[in-house]
């Protein structure tokens, strides 16, 4: 079967797109030796990412393995997972105390 | 022994190509150099915008920063351009680019008495330079002389799948035949900073390694703002990816499985063989010029989005997994290893094929940043205001 998207490690939580994928459609997901079926609940653009599960506010988002940030709101199960609701813990001027 | 067509130098460095560098000591004198450069084939410049008004520790790096890309073993000898009053010290950069056995001329405009003789005396010299060069011929050499830059830019989320591993697949190779390699883009170690400490040779190299990438992350965090926009870029963000730790994962896939065994200045050439690290930023004119000034001799460049960024005098391997971008960017593209995305191709094959292109490179083949003259991307990387 060909692969609509790839998640790299078996801990991952998001996926990313290798085609524009549409709302409505079941994307195949391959992880590792792994496949699984992720209903999309929204379109996802080719080279983005959205969750291969419910994913609670504050939860770290997993990519290679590695928390690459952390959700800023819920996000369902086949939802873009983005900028819009990940935010990264690294080089927060904005969170420096006093600024 | 895997070998390619060099250029060796007086100092046992091997150049992959065998240019004439007119190189600008201060932004004042950038267009004359380029003026006299285009006046010869076989001439190239380099441009910058220091050199003046600048604390004493980047005036410093100025001067270390042009010693390293006039010794550089792709020139086969120098033209310095100054203006005069500058406050780069010309004759020690003279003298530190001899140092490695080749002639160096300088021309100041204000000696001269003005652009237009300048131009002229200049090209000149410049001619003089080149038919000199022109007897040195290249011969092969084993690719332990190679001295590989690594660097990726305009990225998206098909590189940390594809061009980056393949690119940590030709480090490797070529670290196992004797080579040297180099990784900067520290701000691009942000995150995947535990991930590189565990690649360092030594506990030593380990902690120098995290001290770069904390120094790096404090100068963005001093601005008192969330980085995100400026890294990731709104390109790469347009592109897919949602934060700095998410790109600097994918980004560090280039250094492969060798070990780390140095870390070094902006710059400075490394003195160990196999795997390095260079303090640099991720903006293509500054990393590049750094990778150049350290004496890297070859760059291979991943991109998903499509950068077609290249440097006067170091050739620039654009390698691209995003099968768009190949279709799209083609005539800044060297080679696709979209094949690694969509299955049809494995990453050793992909890696193969790279090293293929690299060594056919090294030996003088033109790459599409070459061919296109889409090789203005320099400036030299400092640290305090201009004042």
């Amino acid at each position: 079967m060909t692969r609509d998207a790839i998640a790299i490690k078996k801990q991952d939580n998001v996926a990313t797109a290798l085609r524009n994928l549409a709302a409505g459609e079941v994307a195949h997901v391959g992880r590792e030796e792994e496949s699984m079926a992720v209903p999309m609940v929204e379109a996802v653009e080719f080279g983005h990412k959205f969750a291969l599960y419910d994913i609670s506010r504050g939860t770290d988002i997993l990519k290679y393995g590695e928390v690459i940030g952390r959700a800023t709101a819920d996000i369902p199960r086949g939802a873009h997972a983005h900028v819009h609701n990940i935010e990264s813990l690294r080089g927060r001027g904005d969170l420096v105390q006093g600024s | 022994m895997m070998q390619f067509q060099g250029y060796r130098r007086a100092d046992g460095r091997v150049g992959t190509r065998n240019y004439v560098g007119v190189i600008s000591s201060v932004v004042c004198a950038n267009e004359v150099a380029e003026d006299i450069a285009r006046q010869v084939d076989g001439a190239v410049s380099f441009t910058h915008h220091q050199g003046c008004c600048q604390t004493p520790l980047d005036l410093k790096r100025v001067n270390t920063v042009l010693i390293g890309l006039g010794s550089n073993p792709n020139l086969a000898s120098v033209l310095l351009v100054s203006l005069g009053c500058e406050s780069t010290a010309v004759q020690e950069v003279a003298a530190g680019i001899r140092a490695c056995g080749k002639r160096v001329e300088i021309i100041g405009i204000q000696d001269c008495g003005g652009a237009a003789r300048t131009r002229a005396e200049g090209t000149l010299i410049v001619q003089d330079l080149v038919s000199e060069a022109c007897h040195i011929k290249a011969e092969p050499c084993p690719v332990s002389e190679l001295v590989l830059g690594m660097k990726c830019g305009s990225s998206d989320t098909t590189q940390g799948l594809s061009a980056t591993p393949a690119i940590g697949w030709l480090s490797d190779t070529l670290v196992e035949a004797g080579a040297t390699t180099v990784l900067g883009e520290v701000t691009e170690f942000i995150g995947a900073e535990h991930i590189a400490a565990r690649h360092a040779a030594t506990p030593e190299v380990g902690a120098q390694i995290l001290e770069l990438v904390e120094r790096m992350e404090n100068r963005a965090k001093a601005v008192g703002c969330d980085m995100r926009g400026g890294q990731p870029t709104g390109g790469n963000i347009k592109g897919g990816l949602s934060t700095i730790e998410e790109k600097s994962l994918g980004a560090f896939a280039k250094a492969g499985t060798a070990p780390i065994q140095a870390v070094y200045e902006y710059g400075q050439k490394p003195t160990k063989k196999g795997l390095v690290v260079m303090d640099s930023p991720g903006r293509e004119p500054e990393i590049l010029t750094g990778l150049a000034a350290a004496g890297c001799t070859v760059i291979a460049f991943a991109t998903g989005r499509g950068a077609p960024q290249g440097f006067p005098f170091v050739p620039v391997v654009k390698i691209t997994g995003n099968a768009r971008t190949w279709e799209k960017m083609r005539d800044h593209m060297d080679l696709s290893v979209a094949g690694v995305i969509d299955g049809s191709e494995s990453l050793p094959q992909a890696g193969a094929k790279l090293l293929e292109r690299v060594i056919e490179v090294a030996s003088g083949a033109r790459t599409r940043s070459e061919l296109t003259g889409y090789t203005r991307a320099m400036d030299i990387y400092v640290l305090g205001p201009v004042i």
